[in-house]
């Protein structure tokens, strides 16, 4: 078995918190993992993006190679498309539909959604909407967690587990605010998908 | 053995303490600063060792310095630029020696993430006469850390750890071993091998050229540089370092049968381990990461009459940026794959900018103001979250070279008849390498303006502690000799516009130097003490 993700969205939308809880839980499925991830200037606002390879054998490559992921992973619908190069023909997107406009040439909402649905398997989560719902804005991450791990070959305990791991020094309630926001992602998912 | 998910520069920093540090030190710089970000959390965690940030990256080297010579195992890491400011202490204690145990972590970052060049420190390595390893995964940043620091103290020498962004900046599991206690006792080195005074060091390098057989020996011998030969097959042989080696086991599937191989992770070079790779194959094609340093030494000026070198010298491996698996299978050969493919669809980038609410933002406005009454200014800068003061709305800054080189660039400037010459630059910058050339424009009353942005922090790099903030950087710049009339301080915020303006307006038009500090919190930090 071997599962490639690229994990995509903006600097500050916490795309390495949803890496965490995906590493923690591969790791407690006994599996091999490797998650290339950013850090420094582009963390300021910019695209950011991460590889995270899962796979029941030893995996060389922090990178994945174009054209091998199973899965595009990201909490911004423009940062969806800039890795399309590496998705599997049949590979799955699991985007959020609400946009983050920091750039004066944002194209047009509609145009990259329609873009998206070229992906023979994509599923687009309003994150907004249901982080929202969960208690929190900025739980958007966990919402798309959520939706993604419908697809994931990952045990759904364990990867609530590691949301509690993540949030528990914030306190008892960010740590339901994040569950209820995967909960509401994954419900999502499974309806549209 | 028990696992634990680390990132590339943790698994350093754990495998530190696993082999009884004493003493960390460190300055921020991306790709390195997580090692002592995590040695800080550990020793936080009531380990007992040292873990500090410093106010540079020589300082952070001669401090290690100290605790070798003291008998006790010592580490310093930093980004390889921070080695450039390193370079006196690194060069010199490969003369003077490791007494306690010196591990130089350097991590480079080709592709220039984050970073203004792409320079390879194996050729430091190579310059000192030391020891290098270049892990390629997690576990191996782990073992070769901890085998680092006996063979520091074996040899007598400082032993460096190159790193590149993607094994620092990437996440996997690692199984670590049994942790050994520190040096415990107090053991000086002796005043002949620390003293180098011409007389000592003379003898010194001599040592240190005499020990050269023991480490190629101990390079050639070490399960780190592994051969595999295929006896079947002598078309090619591949020589790979670092993580390179990944990128090869990747794509190396897809070929019909796998190649003679050469994984080089210990410098200096295993020579007999090349040639028995060379001698048995026809085509040689050399993967590295970074510079084409194995590349270089094979082909030499003749090259190899009768074989077929190939790399990033004949073009076969692109000679900057980053190495993908993508790249390393085209060189052998194999076809490219491609993804889904966005037809005509533009896609706008997204570069890094500015926080919104940031105090860099407000000065920069303030400034591009005042300084509309100045034809013929220009603005040198430096390093940090500033430096994106390059880019539109602001297009404020002009250049960014180094570590606190805007101060001394304006001074050139000024002296070469630029009017007026600014200098922007942050308030832990200016600690670290703008303090000296302030002292030089104080000593000649240059003609010019810096202003320093005291946001607290070290902002790019996460939020580390700046040694030169607030009243006590007032005091530093009064104490430094700056004329008290002519060192200002402006609070950067939307209201205070008109105001800052004008204090900047009148400055620049005061012909001597002067200084202005912005001051005011990085919001980033200011968000993060609210929610904890």
């Amino acid at each position: 078995m071997k599962y490639d993700i690229i994990l995509a969205g903006v600097g500050g939308q916490g795309i390495l918190s949803i890496a965490f809880v995906i590493d923690n839980a591969a790791l407690e499925d006994g599996l091999f993992f490797k998650q290339a991830e950013v850090h420094g200037m582009s963390q300021r606002g910019g695209a950011v993006q991460s590889h995270l390879r899962l796979s029941s054998a030893e995996i060389f490559s922090d990178l994945i190679p174009l054209g091998e992921a199973d899965m595009i992973l990201s909490v911004e619908p423009l940062e969806t498309l800039r890795y399309f190069d590496y998705l599997k023909p049949q590979g799955a997107v699991v985007s959020s539909c609400t946009p983050y406009v920091n750039i004066p040439d944002y194209p047009p909402v509609e145009d990259i959604y329609r873009e998206i649905k070229k992906a023979p398997v994509h599923v687009l989560i309003d994150a907004e909407k249901l982080a929202k719902e969960a208690g929190s804005l900025r739980a958007q991450n966990m919402v798309m967690l959520g939706a993604a791990s419908v697809f994931l070959p990952l045990k759904e305990e364990h990867l609530r587990k590691y949301i509690g791991v993540l949030f528990q020094s914030r306190g008892e309630q960010i740590v339901q605010t994040n569950l209820k926001a995967f909960d509401l992602g994954r419900q999502s998912a499974f309806q549209k998908h | 053995m028990k696992k634990v998910v680390l990132l590339g520069d943790e698994a350093v920093a754990l495998a530190a303490v696993h082999a009884g540090l004493t003493a960390g030190y460190s300055y921020p710089g991306t790709p390195a600063s997580e090692i002592m970000e995590y040695l800080i959390r550990i020793s936080e965690g009531g380990k007992k060792f040292i873990a500090k940030w410093c106010v540079n990256e020589k300082v952070a080297c001669e401090e290690a310095l100290g605790v070798s010579f003291a008998g006790k195992r010592a580490m310093v890491s930093f980004k390889h630029v921070g080695l450039n400011v390193a370079a006196d202490p690194f060069i010199n204690s490969a003369i003077t020696g490791a007494n306690g145990g010196l591990v130089v972590v350097v991590a480079d970052d080709p592709g220039m993430h984050s970073s203004q060049d792409e320079q390879d420190s194996r050729y430091y390595a190579d310059f000192a006469r030391i020891l290098c390893f270049e892990p390629s995964n997690h576990q191996e940043a782990y073992d070769m850390t901890r085998e680092a620091f006996d063979l520091s103290e074996r040899f007598g020498i400082p032993v460096m750890i190159r790193l590149v962004t993607r094994l620092a900046h990437s996440r996997s599991s690692v199984a670590v071993r049994e942790p050994r206690e520190q040096n415990h006792k107090l053991e000086y080195g002796r005043w002949e091998d620390w003293t180098l005074l011409p007389v000592n060091a003379r003898r010194r390098f001599r040592i240190l050229l005499d020990r050269q057989k023991e480490l190629k020996d101990y390079a050639e011998s070490c399960p780190y540089n592994h051969l595999s030969l295929n006896q079947a097959d002598h078309r090619l042989g591949v020589v790979v370092s670092g993580i390179a080696y990944n990128y090869f086991r990747e794509v190396a599937k897809g070929l019909s049968s796998e190649p003679s191989y050469l994984k080089i992770s210990t410098y200096p070079f295993p020579e007999n381990k090349l040639r028995q790779l060379i001698g048995q194959a026809d085509e040689i094609l050399v993967i590295e990461e970074g510079y084409p340093f194995i590349e270089r030494f094979i082909r030499g000026v003749m090259g190899i009459p009768g074989k077929k070198i190939r790399g990033k010298l004949d073009g076969s491996l692109p000679l900057t940026g980053e190495l993908t698996p993508d790249a390393v299978a085209k060189a052998l050969g194999l076809p490219k794959k491609t993804g889904l493919k966005i037809g005509e669809f533009r896609l706008a980038g997204r570069p890094p900018q500015l926080c919104v609410g940031c105090p860099h933002a407000d000065t920069f406005k303030a400034l591009n103001e005042a300084l509309k009454d100045f034809p013929g200014s220009n603005v040198f800068s430096d390093i940090g979250c500033y430096t994106l003061g390059a880019l539109p709305p602001y297009n404020a800054i002009k250049t960014c070279v180094c570590m606190g080189a805007s101060v001394s660039m304006a001074k050139g400037g000024a002296e070469a008849g630029i009017y007026p010459s600014v200098a922007v630059i942050g308030d832990s910058t200016f600690a670290h390498s703008g303090i000296t050339p302030l002292l030089d424009a104080v000593y000649s009353n240059t003609d010019m303006t810096v202003i320093i942005l005291d946001n607290g922090t070290v902002a790019m790099t996460g939020g580390q502690p700046s040694y030169g903030t607030g009243e006590p950087l007032v005091r530093l710049l009064e104490g430094l000799g700056v004329d008290k009339n002519h060192l200002k301080i402006i609070i950067p915020l939307p209201k205070n516009h008109q105001q800052n303006v004008s204090i900047i307006r009148d400055e620049l038009a005061y012909h001597g130097l002067s200084v202005i500090v912005a001051r005011r919190e990085c919001i980033q930090i200011l968000g993060e003490k609210k929610r904890s």
